[in-house]
């Protein structure tokens, strides 16, 4: 093939990574509204089927007839079939409260192939010399050291989501020490791959980052895992970036980029709504160092039933549904809708409260609802209902805890005092579905059980939400 | 099984202690229900109800002779002779007042439940019976007054002129205040409230009342839940502004009591002498001495300045119906909580302060009073507010923001100014990115995060054109590699867009509008 041909699709590479890059960007822009999200996932779909197209178009005019093009083809297309009928597949059987489970691996799928991409930098290093020769070590390095955090993090993640491990915090001394000498050796090593590039210490730092990615993550709890999701989406993104200066591709970089920055941003409101430093859900889960309060306040909660709170609905001219993890571990999210459903055709106005924390994914409970057919304009975020709540009938708290805790607002001594939190308690009576008294993950005994206008209806709350239906 | 009579009530009481409604319930809980004829007719219950609740209709002999009765009013000498002996009665019996009825009941060796003495505490606030009275009366005490007096309560604009609103001054924000202030303030009158406990000025202000503060150095802390007795520089200060509202307001609606006591004296003579002619004062405490000087219990009066005060006595069996559910429902609560097994055993725990707080005779043996009860709606205890803070997040300051920022930019410009190229152009194509994702993730709405995370998933499997291109490298070992990468980049590519599709295909609208 023509040095021509090849310099020309080079070009047209390069154009078509450029407006595929545009095209990411309204993709994202487009999923401001929920008018225009389509219309984003669209985008999304065309940019990188542009990108892909360009870049095979480019592989293929380059290595048109050497020994190991036909092979790679072939790989190529048989991989990418396989790969699009498993993603195919997942995304049709997905259940929605499912959804973290199926991110976070989907996570560790582009932690892997950061991975492989790195090692490939560096077992196919081409015809580089000088700085540039050491530049391209320190990338692999880079790459490869991000891909596995992501890698075994999210592959964790994964396992705590899905409950094939258990979600409590690995709990390992000095695990601080742990991390942070993790991150020092990483550097070490890479000072020395740049100035002695030998195959073992590309062993050694890869071992290294996946047992840090693995350390990292199994020692965060399960209620800290919207944080760790949106974490581990921006780690996939920086991942993919550092392979874009690995190859020199800058199409790889704006994308890796906008990824990375947009997990730092749900990291960052995760951390916001639970008024914790990113730094401290890192460094270690809920009521372990937080400082606790002389004395929980204790009381007499008082116990209804479903009959009752039919009853007390059916009075009600205003209802708010305040979901939590609760909801989506029970499957309630049916039922609830229903009875949402159910109580708006008598003419109560039913709106439900999201806190950004609830669930285990950011916007996981948006999705649940939006599932069970809940229209989205009822669902509002919690600073544009709090203020409704003090005006609200019933207020029905399902499988939330910590988010509603009055003490957060409250009780200066309590481990997530200034955590913004639902005002519930404001209500004229507050409905708490709930399996038992535990406190919720925080470990905090929550005040609100024992508030004047608060009752509990124990038991699952699937089971609870249709019993209150039939009573209806 | 245990048979339940439901007796008539004395002459002048309207209320009976079940209803139709909640017979059938009692009958859930095991129990067999005897209804004595005509016990439900002042209240619009007919026996054919009763019946048809599954109540049996027996005569009065039978009702007083079942193994628990129950009433509203206590029962009088010739009521407790019909008991048998080892039965229960339930009913109102004021047992702090009248030593000699619980003595009666106990020489006849029966067990007596008071509903009127449930402990305020949380759990027992569904069987407490002075509450649902109380906030029953606090209404028709509006309603009565409303009736006596002569103009609107609202104020209107008519052609025919403006009508000014009726002032209405509610003493004591009890159950009844708040009932009488909501009722009030609902029918579109001006309302102020006085309480000596100030915690209650959130409850005069949430129903639509204006709180009056008795300002003086001390406060009341109730501990038990009802009000106590005031000191003397408080009631001057108090008096001060009763005498002050007398000349402005046309309603007053007094419901201060203190329990075991007789009800303190808030308007007196000279007061209500200076109110205007046709006002209207309902002293719903009448019954035990008054609050209001002139005040007689069960009767109308009028004074010469024409200002009428009602000294009802029964404004709570004034509406018999309503107030035979709702005590018919407190009943029927308490039952629960004396029935556990639900199997018709009636069985009284003296380890539960409900219970034993309600049993005031128990097998002929007087058991009032009971241990004290400390409710748990206590005033906020001093020892949370000296809980230690949590320690104040340290917030950097500008100064250090700009210098972290300064530190920021030197090592970008320090790295691009020795870097060789291609390393700058991609260092500036990687910051822009990052400031466009950024502004463009700010602006994502919370509800789409789980598409957001997934669609980014998605394009981050675009590190497949890395693999892509490291596919037709002369190393089959890289070849291998490559090809793995493409295949889970993939998943993520096809997978990550398609569930997004999923997903955002169900977000529907239609909620308003």
């Amino acid at each position: 093939m023509s040095t021509d041909l090849i310099l020309a699709s080079a070009a047209v590479a390069g154009a078509a990574y450029i407006v595929a890059a545009l095209l990411f960007v309204l993709s994202l822009a487009g999923l401001s509204k929920h008018e225009t999200a389509r219309r984003g996932v669209g985008f999304g779909v065309v940019g990188m089927t542009i990108a892909l197209l360009a870049t095979v178009w480019l592989t293929v005019t380059e290595a048109w007839g050497s020994d190991s093009a036909t092979l790679g083809l072939v790989l190529l297309l048989v991989a990418v079939v396989v790969g699009a009928a498993i993603g195919l597949w997942r995304a049709r059987t997905v259940e929605m409260t499912g959804m973290p489970e199926l991110i976070a691996l989907f996570h560790s799928f582009v932690g892997l192939a950061a991975v492989l991409v790195g090692w490939n930098g560096a077992l196919d290093d081409g015809s580089l010399h000088g700085a540039l020769r050491d530049i391209h070590h320190g990338e692999v390095f880079i790459g490869v050291f991000i891909g596995g955090v992501t890698f075994t993090g999210s592959i964790v993640a994964y396992l705590k989501l899905s409950a094939k491990i258990s979600s409590r915090p690995l709990m390992l001394p000095g695990k601080n020490v742990l991390n942070v000498g993790a991150v020092v050796v990483f550097l070490a090593l890479t000072v020395w791959y740049v100035i002695t590039p030998e195959l073992w210490l590309l062993v050694v730092v890869t071992l290294l980052s996946l047992a840090l990615g693995w350390h990292l993550v199994a020692s965060i709890g399960g209620g800290d895992m919207p944080v760790v999701v949106s974490m581990l989406n921006s780690y996939s993104g920086w991942a993919a970036a550092a392979a874009g200066f690995l190859l020199d591709n800058d199409l790889l970089i704006v994308t890796g980029a906008l990824v990375g920055s947009s997990g730092a941003y749900l990291s960052y409101i995760m951390c916001k709504a639970m008024n914790r430093s990113f730094l401290s859900v890192i460094a270690g889960g809920f009521g372990i160092e937080a400082p606790k309060s002389g004395e929980e306040e204790t009381g007499e909660h008082r116990e209804t039933d479903a009959e009752q709170v039919a009853e007390l609905l059916a009075g009600a001219a205003s209802v708010v549904i305040t979901p939590g993890y609760g909801m989506a571990v029970a499957q309630a999210q049916y039922p609830v809708a229903e009875l949402a459903s159910t109580l708006r055709a008598r003419g109560v106005d039913v709106r439900f409260g999201i806190h950004p924390v609830a669930g285990r994914l950011p916007g996981h409970m948006n999705v649940l609802l939006a599932e069970a057919k809940v229209p989205y304009d009822i669902v509002l975020e919690m600073d544009e209902i709090n203020d409704d709540l003090a005006d609200t009938d019933v207020v029905l708290v399902i499988g939330a805890n910590d988010t509603v805790n009055p003490a957060a607002a409250e009780d200066p001594g309590s481990p997530i005092a200034g955590m913004p939190v639902l005002r519930v308690w404001e209500a004229r009576n507050v409905v708490v579905f709930k399996r038992s008294m535990a406190s919720g993950y925080a470990g905090v005994q929550n005040p609100l059980f024992f508030r004047e206008n608060a009752q509990m209806l124990f038991g699952d709350a699937k089971a609870r939400v249709e019993d209150i239906l039939r009573a209806l | 099984m245990t048979l339940i009579g439901i007796v008539a009530e004395p002459a002048g009481e309207h209320r009976v202690s079940a209803t139709p409604s909640t017979v059938a319930k009692i009958r859930a809980l095991g129990y067999e229900v005897a209804v004595e004829t005509g016990a439900g007719a002042a209240s619009s219950f007919p026996d054919q109800a009763y019946a048809e609740a599954g109540a049996r209709i027996v005569g009065r002999d039978e009702a007083w002779a079942a193994d628990l009765v129950l009433g509203i009013n206590a029962p009088d000498d010739e009521a407790i002779a019909r008991l048998r002996p080892g039965a229960t009665v339930l009913g109102m019996l004021s047992p702090a007042l009248r030593p000699e009825l619980l003595a009666t009941l106990a020489e006849r060796g029966v067990t007596a439940i008071a509903m009127d003495a449930v402990p305020r505490i949380s759990r027992a606030q569904s069987m407490d019976v002075l509450s649902s009275m109380a906030n029953i009366a606090g209404y028709r005490a509006v309603v009565e007054a409303a009736h006596e007096f002569d103009r609107f309560f609202t104020g209107q604009v008519t052609a025919a002129g403006k009508v000014p609103p009726a002032k209405v001054l509610v003493a004591g924000a009890g159950v009844a205040g708040l009932a009488a202030i909501g009722a009030a303030s609902s029918l579109g009158a001006i309302v102020r409230a006085t309480d000596p406990r100030p915690e209650v000025a959130d409850q005069v202000k949430s129903i639509g009342g204006e709180y009056l503060p008795v300002e003086v150095a001390e406060q009341m802390d109730s501990s038990d839940g009802y009000a106590k007795a005031t000191s003397e520089a408080y009631d001057r200060r108090a008096a001060e502004i009763y005498a002050e509202q007398a000349e402005d307001v046309d309603i007053v609606i007094t419901t201060a009591l203190i329990p075991g006591r007789p009800a303190p004296r808030l308007l007196t003579a000279d007061m209500v002498a200076r109110m205007k002619p046709g006002s209207v004062i309902v002293d719903m405490a009448a019954g035990q001495g008054g609050n209001v000087e002139g005040s007689v219990a069960g009767e109308r009066v009028v004074t010469d300045n024409g200002v009428i005060i009602l000294g009802y006595t029964d404004l709570a069996g004034r509406l018999s119906a309503q107030a035979s559910q709702l005590y018919g429902t407190n009943v029927l609560n308490l039952l629960k909580l004396l029935t556990p097994g639900k199997d018709g055993a009636l069985t009284i725990d003296f380890d539960d302060v409900v219970q034993r707080s309600v049993t005031v005779v128990r097998d002929g043996e007087v058991t009032w009073p009971p241990p004290p009860v400390q409710v748990s709606a206590a005033p906020a205890q001093p020892t949370a507010a000296a809980a230690e803070p949590a320690p104040e997040k340290k917030k950097p300051s500008t100064g250090t923001k700009l210098g972290l920022m300064a530190v920021g930019i030197a090592a970008l410009f320090a790295v691009c100014a020795v870097a060789p190229a291609p390393l700058p152009q991609h260092f500036l194509v990687l910051v822009l990115s990052v400031i466009i994702g950024f502004y463009v993730i700010g602006h994502v709405a919370h509800a789409l995060h789980t598409p957001l995370m997934s669609v980014t998933n998605a394009i981050s499997g675009i590190i497949v054109v890395g693999a892509i291109v490291q596919i037709t490298s002369g190393s089959l070992l890289v070849q291998i590699l490559a090809a793995v990468a493409v295949l889970f980049a993939s998943v993520n590519v096809f997978g990550g867009f398609a569930v997004t599709r999923r997903m955002l295909a169900m977000f529907q609208k239609g909620g308003r509008g």
